[in-house]
């Protein structure tokens, strides 16, 4: 076996502890939030204040840069979800578990947020804020999906018992995901006039492409930085009783 | 196959002994329709060409109530432990039982369905691609509503719970059927929409058993 992966087989053993986590992961919290506010801050800046105007859409376009990462980061979350839940029903890791349950309330909120500035954005550009279109359509279900997930983790009494629930329900979820997806937009395109084309974007300027790869690099990092932060949270509420979190909760 | 006809049979079997209870989801869809009827100000050509549409989605509500207890009267008396334990192909006894609970419950939906359509003034050329969209669709909502209610059964809490977890996944059955139906009602030709149906049964004839059961190994421990 050669170093690297005895480097990895190392490191995913460890990831498994919640103690070594929890000591090891306050570093990269911080690291994630400064790189990732620093490169939010400049993307934001570029794209609201010198990215040029849309020529239809004049200024309403900028909200792009908070809606498109955003919406593909809610999608990134429950795929990562549901590996997580595989993971954990293969070797029962208790940190995969911790891992969803700090993740899904993250993703749920990229989800609405994302529902949200698109309904602010199509007031102005398709003159309203709801359409029965493919992506609105599918992003809705993927709330409920996260609904789900939460509600079920609340439903069974016992956590380690809940954990497993959650895991089945995101592999399900996410085997669901793309038939979703492929129904509703053969569905919406079959049936709905084309009143409005959405979905077929015209090639996006790189002086307005830019900015959004920026913020979209800022907001991953940013939002691995948010799961640490409430994974920690979590390790410290499931391990209440070891010694380790007590003597840690007294040096403070 | 054997596993399969065993649950197969002895599900039926409960079900005749329970007379009743097997009428309840055929009267569910024909009050809700009822009722939508009579929501609606008792013109039913307001409904117009959403009828198809509306029944299904009573449709799927009869179903998610059904299928919610599924497996809570096998788990209060063991047998669902024994189901788990007995060592037969666990795919084909859970296909089983879906199979037995569709029986009861898709089946006659979609077999009484072109009598509660007359409740709502669905013309005749819909009629029957309701009852066809239904007798593809409740299936796939069976076997997938069987997954939520697996999953569910050991917390004490079904309902709103069992419909939370399944109703997004019901999206593209929703769709294709209530799709096909509205089709029909416009004069044109169902046949794309009711092969996305057979379809998507197909697809969670295969998948479905192997959710259910890790749900019901899961719920098992609660």
């Amino acid at each position: 076996m050669g170093k690297a992966t005895e480097w990895f087989r190392r490191t995913f053993h460890r990831m498994g502890s919640p103690r070594w986590f929890f000591a090891g992961s306050r570093g990269w919290m911080l690291g994630l939030y400064l790189v990732g506010g620093t490169l939010i801050a400049i993307g934001s800046a570029w794209g609201l204040g010198f990215a040029p105007t849309d020529r239809l859409q004049g200024d309403s376009y900028r909200i792009l840069y908070v809606h498109v990462p955003a919406a593909h980061l809610a999608e990134a979350v429950y795929v990562a979800i549901a590996i997580a839940g595989a993971v954990h029903l293969v070797w029962r890791m208790k940190m995969a578990d911790l891992a969803i349950a700090a993740a899904a309330p993250v993703g749920m909120t990229l989800t609405a947020a994302a529902l949200a500035t698109g309904y602010i954005w199509g007031i102005p550009t398709w003159g309203t804020g709801w359409v029965w279109d493919a992506r609105t359509t599918s992003m809705l279900v993927l709330l409920f999906l996260y609904f789900g997930l939460i509600a079920l983790r609340q439903a069974v009494p016992r956590a380690d018992r809940a954990a497993l629930a959650v895991s089945v329900l995101a592999i399900v979820g996410v085997v669901n995901i793309p038939i979703i997806k492929y129904s509703v937009d053969w569905f919406t395109t079959l049936h709905q006039p084309a009143s409005i084309r959405i979905g077929e974007r015209p090639s996006i300027d790189p002086s307005m492409l830019w900015p959004l790869a920026v913020n979209a690099l800022g907001y991953y990092l940013f939002l691995v930085g948010v799961v640490i932060a409430a994974l920690r949270a979590k390790i410290i509420e499931r391990e209440a009783k070891a010694d380790w979190v007590r003597t840690w909760v007294q040096t403070r | 196959m054997n596993a399969f006809a065993t649950e197969f049979r002895r599900d039926l079997a409960i079900w005749a002994r329970h007379g009743a209870e097997t009428m309840n989801p055929i009267a569910f869809f024909a009050l809700a329709a009822f009722l939508l009827g009579l929501g609606l100000g008792q013109s039913t050509s307001r409904l117009d060409d959403a009828a198809g549409g509306a029944l299904w989605v009573l449709a799927l509500f009869a179903n998610v109530l059904a299928v919610e207890g599924l497996f809570s009267r096998d788990r209060e008396d063991g047998s669902l432990e024994q189901l788990l334990l007995h060592g037969k192909p666990l795919f084909a006894a859970l296909l089983g039982k879906v199979a037995a609970h569709w029986i009861v419950s898709g089946l006659p939906i979609a077999a009484l369905s072109p009598l509660v359509a007359l409740l709502v003034d669905l013309p005749p050329s819909g009629m029957y691609v309701l009852a066809l969209t239904l007798l593809l669709g409740t299936p796939t909502l069976a076997l997938v509503g069987a997954i939520g209610a697996a999953l569910v059964a050991g917390t004490g809490r079904g309902g709103l719970l069992v419909a939370l977890l399944v109703m997004p996944l019901y999206v593209p059955t929703l769709l294709f059927g209530s799709g096909a139906a509205m089709t029909a009602l416009g004069g044109g030709d169902p046949s794309a929409e009711l092969l996305w149906l057979a379809a998507l049964l197909a697809l969670s004839i295969t998948l479905a058993p192997f959710g259910i059961g890790a749900a019901l190994r899961v719920g098992q421990e609660y």
